[in-house]
């Protein structure tokens, strides 16, 4: 027992401990009298309370596109293949290299001029150079590259454990293979998609430096991270900024939740599926 | 997925082509950027020069962005190895009430991102003065890295049979014992495994850092992220340039990685 010591006082100085006292910050004013005026004054103004959708109008469909693309490929690669190793390496990259370099390279390669406008122009596909960047879709692209192979790598790790029998079992009973997908396959892997979803929106929801770099931060992509770091460290109003960071971790608490619900209501569907 | 499996094949290699192509576009964008003078439009670069790396030399302390960053991570992989090793041992071995809880609340910190609840870290730093030094740099990175390496370890140590350390309590061994010459000689893979990836992920922990970091305290992530930010400062290419910087940092530590563990390693499993 004494061997989780250190342990549970790492988690208790450098997690809990500031998350109450972010929460303690948000419920108080400068002097330390306790209030509701930050979530009050969060709410009330339209351009920082507008983040709360930006960033959910940002997040949910990336995340919606990452795990619905690494369902198939997952699937696709269940039992290995030729040359995985150099496609999971190439999935690994941008995960290493972390959103900054890629939204600055990003920055390049797909602006105007860069080699995929003039790809896309060279083949016929657009006349004109597609705006890539300093924008919503930039942003949601960013957030692509480095989600999917996220949520693609989780998934495999989960399907390529489930019993390769069941499959063969389903389709020796004269089960499609769509029908083995959706009455076996899928809901024995609800519950790794329910995580990756989750794990992708929660990165998605804080998205603070594609956000900046490849978005527009004054306007249509200045999501909650980016409002929340304004309040600290631009004007250096703590107790605001610990309102909105409260208010993000609840959102995402919400989300999550409502997956999690969904991935309750999912394995009651497979266990009737499997009676039957 | 009825159809022909031709098709389904085809489909795949397409989709994964074109996401290599995308990332390798993208980083070599940025290598002959970094390396090209008046590259403004062409398939190519007409000329290549070194300048801008020179350029970055001059406007960056390299030698101490690197040594920040080596210290930081190593300082990290120490510090949290010292403490999840223990806490995963008992994890692994022990069944007490509340272990759920306790598990599911050092994961935590994994789920919940950075810029949640960094935001009122970075502030406990700023009050603590710890801010803007290299020691609020290494704890704030603590955080990602302590659980992930729990649960990294518990396998390797639930691996190791418990006969071993009942032989070795039978004979008279104290636990110091048993783990010196026991459990850490058996789980160096796992630790290996654990450290290798935690360097390679507190290299690229940006938001965290950022936070708390100050000009002295940068690891590399935040002084690039710091000058794409302020993209009018310098030149596009010296921006470049210092991402190459980076990158090639980055990328050695992820090949060294990976000849000990694989890629689905790397990413966040829940049993």
């Amino acid at each position: 027992m004494i061997l989780l010591v250190p342990a549970i006082i790492f988690l208790v100085l450098l997690f809990l401990y500031p998350f109450a006292y972010g929460l303690y910050l948000s419920l108080t004013n400068a002097k330390g009298d306790g209030t509701f005026a930050n979530y009050l004054r969060f709410f009330a103004d339209p351009r920082d309370f507008r983040t709360i959708w930006t960033t959910l109008w940002i997040a949910v469909p990336i995340t919606f596109i990452n795990v619905g693309l690494a369902i198939p490929f997952a699937y696709y690669m269940r039992r290995g293949l030729r040359g995985e190793k150099l496609v999971t390496f190439f999935l690994i990259v941008p995960i290493t290299l972390g959103t900054v370099l890629i939204s600055e390279g990003m920055l390049s390669y797909m602006g105007p001029k860069g080699w995929l406008n003039q790809f896309l122009m060279a083949v016929g596909l657009v006349k004109d150079p597609v705006r890539f960047t300093h924008n919503y879709l930039g942003v949601v692209i960013s957030l692509g590259l480095s989600g999917f192979p996220y949520a693609f790598l989780m998934l495999l790790g989960y399907i390529s454990g489930i019993n390769p029998d069941l499959e063969k079992a389903s389709q020796m009973l004269g089960a499609s293979k769509l029908q083995t997908f959706w009455k076996i396959l899928f809901p024995l892997m609800v519950p790794g998609i329910a995580i990756s979803f989750c794990l992708n929106f929660v990165m998605a929801f804080s998205v603070f430096p594609s956000a900046v770099l490849l978005g527009q931060p004054s306007g249509p992509t200045r999501v909650m991270a980016i409002a929340a770091y304004q309040w600290a460290f631009e004007k250096f109003n703590f107790n605001a900024a610990s309102a909105i960071s409260m208010v993000m971790a609840a959102i995402e608490l919400i989300v999550i939740t409502l997956v999690l619900v969904w991935r309750g209501r999912m394995y009651k569907g497979a266990s009737i599926v499997g009676k039957g | 997925m009825n159809v022909k499996p031709k098709l389904s094949s085809i489909l795949f290699a397409a989709a994964i082509t074109v996401y290599v192509l995308n990332v390798l576009g993208i980083l070599l964008t940025v290598i002959l950027n970094s390396a090209s003078k008046g590259w403004y439009s062409g398939l190519l670069p007409q000329i290549i020069t070194g300048e801008w790396y020179r350029y970055v030399a001059a406007d960056h302390d390299i030698k101490n962005l690197m040594l920040v960053t080596f210290t930081v991570s190593f300082a990290d992989v120490i510090i949290s190895l010292l403490i999840s090793f223990p806490a995963a041992y008992t994890l692994a071995r022990k069944e007490f009430r509340g272990k759920g809880l306790l598990l599911s609340l050092f994961l935590l910190p994994m789920i919940v991102p950075p810029m949640a609840y960094g935001i009122p870290l970075a502030m406990l730093c700023y009050k603590f003065h710890l801010a803007a030094r290299i020691i609020g740099v290494i704890l704030v990175n603590l955080v990602p890295i302590v659980p992930f390496m729990i649960l990294v370890l518990m396998p390797f140590i639930e691996q190791v049979g418990t006969n071993l350390e009942s032989a070795a309590v039978m004979l008279g061994a104290k636990r110091l014992t048993i783990f010196r010459k026991i459990l850490i000689p058996l789980t160096v893979p796992g630790i290996l495994t654990a450290g290798i990836l935690s360097i390679v992920k507190t290299i690229s922990m940006f938001d965290l850092t950022y936070l708390v970091a100050g000009g002295k305290s940068q690891t590399i992530v935040v002084a690039l992220y710091a000058d794409a930010y302020a993209a009018g400062a310098r030149p596009p290419q010296a921006v470049d340039a210092l991402a190459v910087i980076y990158f090639l940092t980055a990328m050695t530590c992820l090949v060294v990685a990976l000849r000990f563990v694989s890629p689905t390693q790397m990413v966040f499993k829940l049993k």
